[in-house]
């Protein structure tokens, strides 16, 4: 039997960026919060502390931090006429458990998406026409502007620290800045991270190609730092160990010592650890949230009543969470009908690799999470991509972020992958290698959804989420062009053999390719095609509201989390100025 | 990997599914009955007469480097794999010196062996390569199973255990069941093949904490100066430059 709780005001479902930037923010309302995370608690002391932090084996290869998929994971197939098998161990993705959620080990990579990207769909048309659009494609506006996020991605930068130069500060376009973004108010609040070898080179490169080459934007603090709530960042370390790992210095922006420990001074905040949220409950009219059921360690069962719930539960565990809960229509690729689950999409991502002289030297150990030298030549409308036969593109950099020698030892093709020309092969150009990559954008396509699996369910007994996901044409096209683009850089650069590469297609659940999972609950101005307003507020269901990549309508040439925090911070504001003081739809459908 | 659908997948299901999995590769193997393959026939009966000779005095002596997993004869397998797959030569250490055989055994004998992390509900199918690991067994199952299926290959075409081949011989049996061309009597060679080569690279380029990558010789060979690692005042004084600093493990800092 359920054991029923004593109500609270506001419900966090999750404790990773978006719960700890809402529960931060929400502090000032005086009501009452509570945030269920079901991973445990940690901290950079004494959990991610030297040397013991920088073990490639237990977090990189063991994935410790990680989702545990024995529990929870999902099913997949590559199309609807397949049989969705389990994802049994973890691989494409690897989705957080525990406070801090995947902040705690991400690279921290901190990008603005384009005007472009919010507006993707008017854009493409006005420039090019509707035809372009593939029958088969979901392009959709966002409902929300590059212009009204622009102080929230401000906000979110500041929080993370971001080591960065502006190349656009206020409309006026600055060389070594990334030209191509929107105009920003304020220039980063950090200098960017030191250069490496392959940033200097590809740099050179690209600008001899003509391009406009800058510092990638890094949540990896240049210089000590104190944020705008007090929270002090230590200079970054170059150790390498950044993404699947915790950070020793405090200098990889976490929510876990930045904003988590300033919601916890509110005395009206709690925090249960250990705590699975099981499903939204609904009342008998079904467009109404009353609360959560959840079980804890030992697992009991308990019902926690909220008048507001905020899943914040990771782009995927928010998707399921609705169709778990019965909140919003599911989609259906048959009808074309329903929008939970639809409009799911990925990163398309490609690149090469660059296989140097002796006498040339990456080494690449010296590195951090997010350090690289970009180039947004290709991505969003920054050049004509209807010429290349696709729609969208691609940030293209090389980034220097370890060389943790189990994950990474690049070979020329034809190297075999065992015996003495396999060793001699990997002592040769361990050192000296660089990797230019191209991060696509992902279209969102009628075939990509989420739904519930007919057969597999998790420990709890709940089906597993079925995720039905592949590379299409367009994507396919874009990784191809932009590898080539990529392998053009690294010839530019000097290398003696260039290897251009793409995700595999068809997309494969097995080989790591990014934690971008987009889509499924995606935010918009019509009911009948997004599931949740500009405001990220369910539009059946209007005391629920959704954060994270899951509210992009598709996918950009870009990192996600950069936008996700810019939308927690969105949201937050229109809990605050609008919905707190007057509940109810914040937009009428 | 396509070769992998070849294998007939039920008679292993019919052993691991009655919980014998974790019986010694050698009862595994016996077990089977009647073959579930033509060909498998002469590989069982040379694996079973090769099993029932008493232990040669190498396997008795490997075992004073104290096994919590392999039995002798695995452990022999085992260092000959190793040795095939990275041999000693003055470009860096072989996996064998490296330790990559106390790295498998105790990598095998816990929770990661075990399944831990690993979803293992049924129904199981074989699916595509896209959707991965599919098979009902836990790395030391599959690991363990795997053994005794190429030491029966092994038998079956070149009459001798993979440790008594000289070296040349043995890199054409890996590569045969590299390739997928080896038809092993329960497991899909390439799926063996595959988790057996991670964890030799896991042992020869983990931290030496977990017994492989003895001295760091991997490391030194590539030039991975290990942890912990504080380049910010580095990173321009090396640039484009060969790193001089120390090649340092947890253990040398803990
Ligand atoms: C290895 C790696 C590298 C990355 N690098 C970058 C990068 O460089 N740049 C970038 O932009 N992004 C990066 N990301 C992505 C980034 O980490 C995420 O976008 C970000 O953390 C998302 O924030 P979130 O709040 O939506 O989810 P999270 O931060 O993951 O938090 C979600 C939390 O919800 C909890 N939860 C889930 N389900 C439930 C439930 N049912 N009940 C209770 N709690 C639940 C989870 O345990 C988790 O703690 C990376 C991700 C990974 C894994």
């Amino acid at each position: 039997m359920a054991t029923q709780l004593k109500p609270v005001d506001v419900l966090l479902v999750g404790y990773g960026w978006t719960g700890g930037i809402l529960a931060k923010e929400l502090a000032s309302t005086g009501l009452k919060i509570l945030a269920l995370e079901r991973g445990g608690p940690r901290d950079t002391s004494p959990d991610f502390l030297e040397p013991s932090k920088d073990d490639e084996i237990r977090f990189a290869v063991r994935h410790e931090l990680m989702q545990d998929v024995s529990r929870e994971t999902l099913t997949f197939r590559n199309d609807s006429k397949q049989t969705a098998l389990p994802m049994r161990q973890l691989g494409s993705f690897l989705p957080g458990n525990g406070v801090g959620g995947a902040g705690v080990h991400w690279n921290g990579v901190t990008w603005r998406f384009s005007p472009w990207d919010h507006e993707a769909h008017t854009r493409t048309v006005e420039k090019y026409g509707a035809k372009i659009i593939p029958e088969d494609m979901h392009l959709q506006d966002w409902g929300v502007s590059y212009d009204e996020l622009e102080p929230y991605y401000d906000k979110f930068e500041k929080t993370c620290g971001v080591s960065g130069k502006a190349g656009n500060l206020k409309g006026q376009k600055i060389d070594g800045g990334n030209v191509f973004e929107g105009a920003r108010t304020n220039e980063y609040p950090n200098p960017p991270l030191k250069q490496t070898q392959a940033g200097a080179m590809f740099d050179k490169a690209a600008r001899n190609l003509g391009y406009h080459p800058f510092p990638a934007p890094a949540s990896n603090a240049s210089q000590p730092y104190v944020n705008p709530d007090g929270i002090a960042y230590g200079q970054c370390h170059y150790c390498g160990f950044c993404e699947r790992f915790g950070c020793e210095a405090n200098a990889k922006a976490s929510p876990h010592f930045t904003v988590m420990p300033i919601a916890a001074k509110n005395p009206n905040f709690e925090l249960r650890t250990n705590a699975a949220v099981q499903k939204v409950l609904l009342d008998s009219t079904g467009k109404k949230a009353i609360g959560v059921v959840y079980i804890d360690a030992r697992g009991r069962e308990f019902i926690q009543p909220a008048d507001l719930v905020v899943l914040s539960a990771f782009a995927l565990g928010n998707v399921a969470l609705l169709l778990w809960s019965g909140i919003g229509k599911p989609y259906d690729p048959v009808t074309h009908t329903g929008v939970v689950g639809r409009s799911y999409a990925y990163q398309a991502s490609s690149g090469a690799t660059a296989f140097f002289d002796e006498k040339t030297y990456f080494n690449n150990f010296m590195g951090a999470g997010a350090l690289g030298t970009n180039i947004d030549d290709f991505n969003g409308d920054s050049y004509d991509f209807a010429k290349y036969g696709f729609i969208g593109g691609g940030g293209i950099g090389a980034s220097t972020s370890g060389g943790r020698p189990i994950q990474g030892r690049p070979t020329p093709p034809g190297t075999p992958r065992w015996g003495l020309d396999w060793k001699k092969a990997t002592a040769r150009h361990y050192l000296h290698t660089a990797n230019i990559s191209n991060q696509g954008s992902n279209m969102a396509h009628r075939a990509n959804y989420l739904d519930l699996d007919p057969t597999y369910r998790d420990i709890y007994g709940r089906p597993l989420m079925r995720m039905t996901f592949n590379f299409l044409d367009n994507e396919a096209k874009l990784m191809k062009s932009l590898a080539d683009v990529c392998a053009t850089i690294g010839k530019e650069m000097g290398a003696e053999r260039v290897d251009a590469r793409t995700n595999p297609v068809p997309y494969s659940i097995v080989p790591y390719q990014s934690t971008h999972n987009t889509g499924g609950a995606v935010m918009g101005d019509d009911p009948r095609t997004s599931v949740v307003n500009k405001y990220c507020q369910v539009w059946d269901v209007p005391n629920v509201f959704v954060t994270g990549a899951c509210v992009f309508p598709q996918n950009a040439g870009k990192n996600p989390t950069g936008t996700v925090g810019a939308l927690a911070y969105w949201i937050a504001d229109a809990l605050k100025d609008k919905y707190l003081k007057s509940p109810g739809a914040l937009v009428r459908a | 990997m396509g070769d992998d659908k070849s294998v007939d997948r039920r008679g292993f299901l019919k052993v691991a599914g009655a919980g014998a999995a974790l019986a010694p590769a050698t009862a595994l193997a016996q077990k089977i009955d009647p073959p579930v393959q033509t060909h498998e026939a002469p590989a069982r009966a040379a694996m079973d007469h090769a099993m029932a000779m008493p232990a040669p005095a190498a396997a008795k002596h490997d075992s004073l480097d104290g096994w919590l997993f392999f039995n002798p004869d695995e452990v022999s397998f085992v260092k000959a794999a190793l040795d095939t797959l990275i041999p000693a030569d003055p470009t860096g250490p072989g996996a064998v010196e490296a330790g990559c055989a106390t790295y498998m055994d105790r990598q095998l004998s816990g929770a990661y062996g075990r399944g831990a992390r690993l979803y293992m509900q049924g129904p199981f199918a074989e699916g595509t390569p896209q959707q991965g690991y599919q098979l009902p067994l836990t790395p030391a199952d599959l690991i363990r199973a795997g053994i005794a299926d190429v030491e029966a290959y092994a038998l079956a075409t070149r009459k001798a255990r993979l440790r008594d081949l000289d070296a040349a011989t043995r890199a054409a049996v890996l590569t045969e069941v590299d390739q997928g061309k080896a038809q092993l009597a329960h497991v899909p060679a390439g799926i063996w093949f595959n988790q057996f080569l991670n964890l030799t690279m896991e042992g020869y380029f983990g931290d030496p904490i977990y017994g492989g990558n003895k001295d760091k010789a991997a490391w030194k060979m590539i030039g991975f100066p290990g942890v912990p690692a504080m380049y910010a005042d580095m990173i321009d004084e090396f640039r484009n430059k060969p790193y001089t600093g120390a090649t340092r493990g947890i253990q040398d800092i803990a």
